[in-house]
Formats: structure tokens, sequence, C-alpha cells
């Protein structure tokens, strides 16, 4: 773990806009700190057509070092007309 | 509070079983290091999760044991499973924390790189948050009821 970069809500933000395309992206860091643990909104026109099980895999292999070095991750993945019609 | 109980009393039983996984993966333990550090699924590790995931219609890998679980994503699967009516017979929980051959290997098994994670019939589910949205949604007492994994209305 010692040579882990940190992660932090920006370092995850930019690779999810980076390899999702993502449109939209909220991350909170809930570990008060640590790293240790977040949530996420995503919106991506990648997560049309797909299960959440699909959506989720996609997230976790643009993300899987950071992944690996943390304790919780909650994403939540909406293409963007999911998204539109969430904000009602 | 009456899912609690729910989940404990009807659950509690099957903790007992995680050791099937056990003697696999403690004739490993000597050689944890090495494998660790390949991140390669050893075909010995394969076949104990084989095993494991085969060893009843719903299994839950999770952090702790039903009654105590050591996470709260962990926690709130199991509530969600005991409030839906999963039928103690047909449910097993693996603990990873008492494994930690388990923990990477399930990881790597199911191409998902957090615990919670959820079997129906050999096929994997997902973890918390997918458990979750398919409970709100109704997905989730759908899909069970077909497998016929609830206890019987009386």
């Amino acid at each position: 773990m010692a040579d882990t970069p940190g992660v932090t809500a920006d370092s995850l933000k930019l690779k999810l806009i980076d390899q999702l395309q993502a449109q939209h992206v909220e991350i909170e860091d809930l570990s008060g700190g640590c790293g240790q643990a977040f949530q996420a909104v995503i919106v991506s026109p990648q997560f049309e057509k797909k299960t959440m099980l699909a959506r989720h895999r996609l997230v976790n292999s643009a993300l899987k070092a950071e992944i690996a070095a943390i304790h919780a991750w909650t994403p939540k993945c909406y293409t963007p007309e999911q998204w539109q019609a969430l904000q009602g | 509070m009456f899912f609690r109980t729910l989940a404990s009393s009807a659950l509690r039983p099957l903790c007992q079983q995680p050791r099937a996984f056990q003697p696999t993966s403690s004739a490993f333990k000597l050689m944890l290091p090495t494998i660790l550090h390949a991140r390669n699924l050893s075909s010995e590790t394969r076949t104990a999760i084989d095993k494991a995931i085969a060893s009843a219609p719903v299994v839950l890998f999770m952090k702790g044991t039903p009654e105590t679980p050591q996470c709260g994503f962990s926690r709130a699967s199991i509530q969600v499973l005991g409030l839906q009516g999963v039928d103690p017979k047909k449910f097993v929980a693996f603990n990873v924390l008492e494994d930690s051959e388990l923990r990477q290997g399930i990881k790597e098994y199911s191409d998902w790189p957090t615990i919670p994670q959820l079997y129906l019939d050999n096929e994997f589910i997902g973890g918390c948050d997918i458990l979750m949205s398919m409970h709100q949604s109704g997905d989730l007492a759908k899909i069970l009821e077909e497998k016929g994994v609830l206890v019987a209305a009386e």
C-alpha cells in the first residue's frame, strides 16, 4: 500500500471524464480525508443500453488501480437521458 | 428492526458452511505471498471458489458473518436478503476476512473489485449497490422468486 498514490476525488473525476467521456461527474469523499471511501454520480453516453452490472464493470475497469486502493466505492451510473429525467 | 431479527435468526445456521472452502485455502497458505504478487488466480483457488459458488443457490461473499457483519455494505446486503425472505436453507455466506486467499481470489474470479458479492445459481449478480437498487426497483424480488429461493408463503 505504501507506494499507492493517494486517491482523490479530483483524480477519479479526471479519469472518468477522460476514459468514459463522462458528461457529468460528482464525486463525494466520504472518508473524512483518508481517501478510502467515495461515492460517485457518473453520467456517460457509454452507459446507453447497458445493464447496471455492465455499467459498473465499465467504471471499475477505468478505475482499476484506484478502486483496488480504496475501501468503499459507490458509483451511480446514468445515461445523459436518465440524468436529465432525474433533474426534473 | 424486524428485518435484523429475521436476517440474523434466519441466516445464522448458514455461516457455518464456509468450512467447505478451508481445506483448499489452508493448503495454500504457504504460497500466499507469491500468489498475491502474481495476482493470478491459481487453479486450486479457482476450483475452491467454483465449489463455494455452487454450494447453494444464493451465495454471498461478505466481510464478517451474517450475524456479525464487519462492514456496512455487507450488513446492508444481509439485511436485504433477509427482508426479501431468502430461505436460509438455500443460502450460504462466506467470510472473506477469514481467508485472505478467498478475499483476493474472489475479486479476480468475479472481476469485481469490492466485497460483498452476490451469486445466484452460479451467476454473479453484483455488489451492494446493485443489490440495493434491484431491491428498490423490485427486480430482486422477481429474480429471487423465479429462482425459487424464497421461504414459501404460509
